[in-house]
This record gives structure tokens, sequence and C-alpha cells, in this order.
């Protein structure tokens, strides 16, 4: 096909995407009643949307240029124009590939929900996945907040959408203030910009070339993304909500949204506000291993699973900002090349995670929907019920820990590479900062790795530890499928890494004007390498190979041994014990105690036990044991700031007289006062 | 192409091979000290005869994860070590992962050896699980401080070119930074392959157990692999100490004369190495669990140093 038409179809593609997750929200609204048909409309425009959204960002990515598109608005000042540029493809790429997982999934899970209305779910669902869609595309200040604080709200009421339990109507709350005073500094931010350049158009304010308040618009676009994506201390509204939404939502919130945040930086930072000072590189470089460390230690005491996989989101969110932090680095330390790579290792942790975590949490939702529970100590034995659920959590579970063959090694690997040569690019104590963050980065790797054994090991395997972890059935095979998405691409984006990181070419040109992928594939891309000449090489492809081809071998030597050893099944020995039942088994608790004594100078543990005796007290009669973990930020940071603001709300209420006639006056004044100072002839 | 093939095949067979015989050599050298006769150095391979014969219980509890982990923790064990140089600086599976794949590799079989521990259920195996994976996490930094120290000097993280910088700066292990990655790497060598003072490999009391927790329920074959990986994962990061860090002898050719000394002097450093091992363990008593994290502290704090003192020398 000429050129021409193949960039027609897929700006054609990019559009009809939107308009299809329009369909996909406006349908069910018409079928509401009808909960079988607002099921199939929503599940099958959002697949559509998905997939149309995969083929657009893959060619933008491919062909490394940008596309625009624009419409009317009828409004003064809003613009909609849209820009697809390969930095807003990779993640509209992950939105694809998620959008397709989780509406294919909704179809299934959303016929079993006992309590809400499959139409309003997917009307809120495919509105997400819309404002999603604009906020990556906006290239327009306004439209940028407009589609930003339609996601919030949407966001919103999802999370609160079994608002019958008053757990998630206070994570609902949490969410809703906490998102908005992100994007209350957002507008800030953006009104600064605007001051500065005229123009609320993203083109405009590229490379400002005034003399920036750099401080001032870092701080306050570090504050309004970072509340978005998690990174500690603003991470707190982050493990309240995901858990409670329900899980094809969590999958999407935790996959896509977190992201919105590391997009609007990476925009802000590499687009909009130039080369960095040094000062504001490392301390995203040191937001990213507080992020990953704080986030991995909450997520392994956790022992509801959706809160792990919620704090485990912290963690990746900080991997994400170490990859990014580091490319800031060499940005200000004008070394382009490692810049890209750090670039890359970042990149590719995002769509990494979007896919893995998007598996886990359709897992867990698989889990919940099987079992009725979130609590991991009332779980165990899934494997048997639930075989193909625990398979793919499995492959989850490898893949966020970072083991190869799968693709979180790739990432992870690309993260050390690019810390490892921060060390030889500059002469100063500055460099000392990398291998400290390698040697984070292995602390939180191999703390994640402790965290999954535990969420898998607890949840799937051993004896069921109570009835309705013995009665779980397997879902629904549209859920599965859904499932399997993800997991697919946790393989391919392993095994295939040397040949689809190419693709991340675009990015880093756009961003650094680096391509680096002709170093980052050796041995005709059979084998990744970090680009810089001798610096190491590792074959996915032949790891994943030899991997298997050594468990066949080990498989016959185990299956047969000598001379075909005899198997048999038989009660476990459990040195001598006889009569093992799941009230002996280790629990998630137990599990995770080591770590927490450890650091019980994080946790603060605190625990009661309060037993009755009869006549001895080797016999109690009942134990009642307690154990809690202090929530550090939520009750040294969080708290003094709710009591002063909420002191101050009481005494607001003075001018709340209740009188409409007050109200209209204060509206008057405002109005009056907003005109004397706002408005310049 | 058919070179790569056959020494990757020879490399694996004498991996397999020598892997038991490294573990031999550390208990009968041990024993000596202790004043006790000892097993000879060949009971492991006596013990892998017999438990390749013998039949298997496998736990009704549990799933085929249980089966599973011994083939994974075999099979990684194995895999890393054809991407380690032993004799020859060049490793026959070099290019296809450097030390950070052999960290992760092994990170993958402890993965599912830890699975294994939790799937019959028995809160025994829950417990070795659990100490497994903390104690591993808490050394993984002070490993990656090591390393990248090593890497640094190298600037690879491909362990034959590891290797042969080594070797191209012959005075080297007597600098500051290089004596402290080794001990600090030594440290982790110790607690990773679980002795004393971090583990006790002789021990089956409920209590102390770490290693042998996990692998409480199996039996015959598939603890044979166990065994066996848990040998090779041994010899493997005894290679690494060893040819990082004190290269003399490694040939970079492959003419006989260039293997004979190589191979002698490799064997000649694993005795010295399995010496030290066994001198810590002689003269040490066992850790409390909790005061582990210290000794890994410890190891964190060489391996800082280390990093530190490349800038001094």
């Amino acid at each position: 096909m000429p050129e021409g038409i193949i960039s027609a179809l897929t700006i054609d593609a990019w559009i009809a995407a939107l308009f299809a997750y329009a369909a996909g929200s406006l349908g069910p609204l018409f079928c509401i009643r009808n909960a079988g048909l607002a099921r199939i409309v929503s599940s099958m425009f959002g697949i559509a949307g998905g997939l149309l959204q995969v083929w657009s960002s893959t060619a933008v990515l491919l062909e490394g240029r940008k596309m625009f598109w624009s419409a009317p608005s009828g409004v003064p000042v809003v613009e909609i124009t849209l820009r697809l540029d390969p930095l807003a493809a990779l993640f509209l790429f992950a939105l694809g590939v998620v959008a397709t997982a989780v509406s294919l999934y909704s179809f299934g899970y959303l016929s079993h929900s006992r309590e809400s209305s499959p139409g309003l779910l997917g009307f809120l669902l495919n509105l997400q996945l819309l404002s999603l869609s604009l906020v990556f595309t906006a290239s327009n200040a306004l439209l940028f907040l407009i589609a930003w604080e339609v996601m919030a709200l949407t966001a919103y009421c999802l999370v609160s959408f079994e608002h019958r339990k008053e757990a998630t109507r206070e994570a609902g709350i949490l969410f809703f203030v906490m998102s908005h005073v992100g994007t209350g500094f957002l507008i800030l931010g953006f009104l600064t910009l605007q001051s500065l350049t005229g123009s609320f158009q993203f083109s405009s304010f590229h490379g400002v070339s005034q003399p920036l308040p750099y401080a001032t618009l870092f701080a306050l676009f570090l504050i309004g993304f970072g509340v978005k994506a998690g990174i500690v201390p603003l991470h707190i509204w982050l493990p309240a909500a995901h858990p409670v939404a329900p899980s094809n939502v969590s999958a999407l919130m935790s996959g896509i949204v977190v992201k919105t945040g590391i997009y609007g930086l990476m925009r802000v930072y590499f687009e909009f506000l130039g080369v960095p000072p040094l000062w504001a590189a490392i301390l995203i470089l040191a937001v990213g291993v507080c992020s990953g460390l704080l986030g991995v230690l909450y997520a392994l005491i956790e022992t509801d699973l959706k809160r792990l996989l919620a704090y485990s989101t912290i963690e990746n969110v900080g991997i994400i900002f170490i990859g990014f932090g580091a490319s800031l680095v060499f940005n200000a330390l004008a070394k382009p090349n490692l810049a890209a790579l750090a670039l890359i290792a970042s990149l590719a942790h995002i769509a990494n995670h979007a896919l893995f975590k998007t598996l886990l949490f359709l897992a867990a939702g698989s889990v919940l929907h099987g079992t009725g529970t979130r609590n991991m100590e009332r779980m165990g034995g899934l494997l048997r019920a639930m075989p193909a659920t625990a398979v793919l959590f499995l492959v989850g579970a490898i893949a966020i820990s970072g083991f190869p063959p799968l693709n979180g090694f790739v990432s992870e690997w690309f993260t050390y590479q690019a810390l490892l040569a921060g060390f030889g690019s500059t002469a100063s104590l500055i460099r000392l900062v990398f291998p400290v963050a390698g040697a984070m980065l292995a602390l939180t790797g191999a703390l994640a790795a402790t965290a999954f054994v535990k969420a898998f090991g607890i949840s799937f395997l051993a004896l069921p530890r109570s009835q309705e972890a013995g009665r779980a059935h397997e879902s629904h095979w549209t859920m599965l499928a859904g499932m399997a998405i993800p997991a697919v691409g946790c393989l391919a984006l392993g095994v295939g890494s040397a040949w689809l990181l190419p693709a991340l070419d675009s990015v880093t040109a756009q961003l650094l004007n680096v391509q680096a992928s002709s170093g980052l594939a050796a041995h005709n891309g059979f084998a990744l390498s970090s680009g810089a000449a001798r610096s190491g090489t590792v074959s996915i492809p032949a790891i994943a190979g030899l991997l298997i081809l050594l468990c066949a071998v080990a498989a016959l030597v185990g299956r047969t041994g000598i001379r075909g050893s005899v198997r048999r099944t038989g009660p476990p020995w459990d040195c001598g014990l006889s009569g093992l039942t799941s009230e002996n088994e280790f629990t998630a608790t137990a599990f995770s105690k080591p770590l927490r004594m450890i650091f019980a100078a994080l946790y603060q543990p605190k625990r009661e036990i309060q037993a009755e005796f009869d006549v001895s007290p080797y016999y109690p009669k009942s134990i009642m044991f307690e154990s809690e973990v202090e929530q550090t930020f939520e009750r040294r940071l969080y708290a003094p700031i709710k009591e002063k603001v909420l002191n101050r709300a009481f005494r607001l209420r003075a001018i709340q007289a209740g009188s409409i006639h007050a109200y209209l006056a204060y509206i008057f004044i405002t109005l009056v006062v907003l005109l004397l100072f706002g408005v310049r002839p | 192409m058919t070179s790569i093939l056959l020494s990757a095949a020879l490399q694996l067979l004498f991996v397999l091979m020598l892997a038991p015989l490294v573990s031999g050599v550390i208990k009968t050298l041990k024993a000596r000290l202790q004043m006790r006769l000892g097993p000879g150095i060949f009971q492991p391979y006596r013990d892998l005869y017999k438990l390749l014969r013998k039949g298997m219980v496998i736990p009704e509890t549990a799933s085929w994860i249980f089966s599973a982990a011994p083939l994974v923790v075999f099979s990684t064990a194995t895999l890393v070590g054809l991407m380690i140089p032993m004799i020859s600086a060049e490793a026959p599976l070099s290019l296809f992962g450097g030390v950070l794949a052999v960290v992760y590799l092994l990170g993958l079989g402890r993965f599912f050896l830890a699975l294994g521990g939790l799937d019959t259920g028995s809160s025994f195996g829950g417990l070795g699980s659990s100490r497994e994976m903390t104690i591993s996490a808490l050394a993984e930094p002070a490993m990656m401080l090591a390393i990248f120290t090593v890497a640094l000097s190298a600037n690879s993280t491909n362990l034959s070119e590891v290797a042969r910088s080594a070797i191209g700066q012959s005075w080297r292990f007597l600098a500051p930074s290089q004596m402290l990655a080794f001990a600090a790497l030594f440290v982790v060598l110790i607690a990773e392959t679980g002795r004393i003072p971090v583990d006790n490999p002789a021990t089956h009391l409920e209590l102390t157990m770490i290693h042998e927790a996990m692998i409480l329920e199996y039996s015959g074959p598939y603890l044979a692999l166990i065994e066996w990986g848990a040998w090779i994962k041994q010899l493997i990061l005894m290679t690494l100490l060893i040819n990082s860090f004190y290269p003399f002898g490694l040939s970079t050719d492959l003419s006989p004369a260039g293997v004979a000394v190589g191979l002698g002097s490799y064997l000649l450093k694993l005795v010295l190495l399995s010496s030290l091992i066994v001198l810590v363990e002689t003269t040490n008593a066992k850790m409390r669990l909790f005061r582990v994290p210290e000794l890994l502290a410890v190891a964190f704090i060489l391996g800082a140093l280390a990093l530190i003192s490349t800038f001094l020398f």
C-alpha cells in the first residue's frame, strides 16, 4: 500500500478508537435495564477501541512520526487539538492492550457481579478509557485538564462503585480529595506556563526560552502528577482505592491510570522544561528509590491480596522513576546516549508493568469471584479449584519479580545497566548515587520476589484455609481469555525484547534526539546489549530455550530415576507428625514475620495476645491474637494536616448561614472582585 | 558454533561432576578439622546414586508446583553453570547472560523452591520458605554492590570480560576495593549456600533449619535433583568469587597446556576457598535468625566501602 493510505488509515484507527469508547460508554445507557445487552455492547466497543489503539500506536511507534487531529469545540480558548507522537503512542499502546484485556474480562466478570448494574459499570469503564486516551493525546493544556478531570471523576465513581460498603466510601473520598489536590497543583503549573508563553498549546511550551522559575514549575508538576503516579509520600490513596474498586477497574487503574502521572512528568520534564538542573534529576531518582523500597516493604506485610498488588504498584512506579531519574541525571550531565538507555529501561518497565499488573489484578479478581474474599489467610489450595487462574497468576508473579525469561527481567536488566554505566559517566562524587540506587533496586527486587512467593504460595498452594476457599470454582472463559492476553504479552516482551525494543527508538528520538536501538540488539537481535562497548549482553530466547531443554532432561531424571523409581502419593511427612490440617499451615502473617521483625523501625508492629486459662497456663482455653502495623505516613504526615484543615473548615462555618440570599451575595462579591482584578483593558 | 556446543557440553559435564565432589571435600575437611574421620570425599556421589534409585513419596496435599520446583532448581543452576568461566576465561554461554542473569536465574530457582516448600502445607516448609526468602533478599544488596565493584573495574557485566580484565591487571586483587568486595561476596556466599553461621547444612532441628526445612518433604530422585542443584549453586558462587578476584592460571585459549594449567589452578583455588569456608564454619556458632540481618548489614557496608574505595585507589 502507498504510504499515504497507511498513515491515513492510522489516523482513522486512532480517532475511531475514541468513537468506539464513546459508543461503548453511551450504548449501555440506552439499554441499562437489559443487563445482558449492556454487557455485550460495552465489552464489544471496549475491545474494538483497544484493538484500534494497538494498531494505530504501533504504527506511530514504528514510523516515529507525529499525527495531528483537531475539531472545533464551539467554546473559546478550549481547542480540541489532539496529537499522537511516539511518547503518547507508547502509553496509548499499553492502554490499548489493557483495554482489550479488561473489556474481554469484563464480559464474564459483569455477568457474575451480584449487586451492581453492568450497564452503569460499562458506561463508566468506557468513559474512563476515553478520558485516558484523551489525556495521552491532548495537545492543549485546557483540553488536557478537562480530560484529566473527567478521568479523575470517573475513577472516583468506579472506586466507590460498590458504595454500600463503608470502607469503599471512605476510600473513594480519600481518592477524590487527593486527586483534586493534585489537579490543583497541575492547574497552577499550566497557568504558570501559560503566563510565560501566552498560549495553552503544548507546542508553544516546548523549550520555553525565558529564564524559567524552574524550581517552582518542577515542584508544581511533581506534586500534581506525583499524586496520580502514587509516589511516596503522595501514595496513601492508592492502596486504599485500588483494592475496593471492582477488579477489572483495579487492573485498569494500576495498569494505566497510574501511568498518566508518569506520562505527564515525562512530557513536562523532557519536552517543556528542557535540560534539568542536577538536583532536580537526582531528586527524581531518590523518589524512585524510596517509592520502590517503601512500596515493596508495605506490600510484604499485606494479607489482603489486592492491597498487596496495590502496594506493589507503588514499588514498580518507583522502579520506573529510577530509570526516569537516571535518564534526567544523564541529560543534566550531557550524556545523551546514556540518557536514552535509562529512558528505554523506564519506558520498557512502563509497558511491562502495565501488562503484568493488569494480569495480576484480573487474576486476583478471578480469585475474589471464586472465593468471595480478598483475605489471603482465608485462601489456600486454589490451584486445584482454579488451575487456569493459578497458572496465569504465576506467570504474572514471575514476571513482576523480574525473573528471566519474562518481561520484568528485561526492564530491570536495562535499569541496572544504565546505573552501572552511570558510574563511569562523571568524575564527581555524584556517581556514587548510581550504585547505591542499584543496590536498593536489588533489595526491592528481592523483596518483591518474597512478596510474590507469599502471594502465590499462600493463596494458591497447600490446603484450603476456609470453607469459601474449599468451594472455589474456576471463572468464565472470557475472564481467562482476558487474563491470557497480558500473560502472552509478558512472554512476548520478554523473549522478543531484542526485536521489540527498537520500537522505543522513536520515543528516545523525540525526547532526547538519540536513536539507541542499533546498540541494544547484539548477535542479529538474538541478544540484548546495553549499547556501550563490552558492557554485557543477555539473550532471553537462549535462556528460555535452554531452561526448557534442561527442565525436560531434569524431568526425565526426576520421573524415572536410575531404574524406574516408584512414585506414590501419601500423607506429608511433616517431621513425623501425623494429621496435617489447614490449621497447621503457615499463614501469610507468619510468612512475613521475619521481615516484620527486621524492619520493625518502619512498621512499628504492635501485637496483643489475650489468653484465657483454665487450670494450667500451658493449656489455654482460648487465645485472642491481634497484630497491627503502623501506617506511618497516614499517622505521622497526613493526620496532622487533616486535623488542621478540619479545624479551619469548622471556623468557616460561621459564614455559612444557610440563607440563599447570603450565598447570592457571596457570589456577587466574588464576581465583582474578579472583574476588578482579573479583567484588564 | 560446534566449538561452542562442544565446550558447553564439556563444561556441563564438568559442572555436574565437580559439584558433588566440592561438597564432599568441604564435608571431609570439616570432619578432619573437628577430629572426625568423615564420610570421605566421594560420599555425595553415593548419596546421589542412592537417591536416584529410591522411590519417592509425593505428599497428597501437594500440587504440580511441588514436582516442578526440583526441575527448575536443577535447570537454572546448570544453566548458570554454563555462563560462568571456570577453567578458561571463555565461558561457553557467557554472551547469553552476564552476572545479572546469573543472579536472577538463581533467584528463579529459589522462587520455585520456596513455592515447593509452601506447597505441602506443612508448617516446616512454610517456615523454611519464609526464612530463605528473607535472608536471600537481605543478602541481595550486598551482593549487588560487590558485583558492581567488580563490573566497574571490568566495565562489563559479562563474566568472561570480568575474568579477562582481572587477568590483565595481575596485582589488582591487592587493591582495597577488590579485597573489600571479596569479603562482602564471601559473606553472601555463606548466607546463600546456607552455611554456619547463617544456616547449618547438617541440622534437622526444627527450630533452626532453613534450607532443610524447605525440602523436608522431598524424597528420591526429586531430592537428588534439589541437592545436586544446591551443590552446583555452591560451586558457581565459589567460582564467581575465585575467578572474578583471583583469576591466576585461568587459561585464555583452549590449548592443552593452558587448559591443564587452568584446571590445576582452579582445583587448587577451590580447595583453598573450601578450607576458608570450613574454617569459618568450624570456628563460629550458628547465629540466631534475627542476628543474621546484622551480618548481612556488615556485608552491605563492606560492599559500599568497596565501591567508595574505587575512588581512592
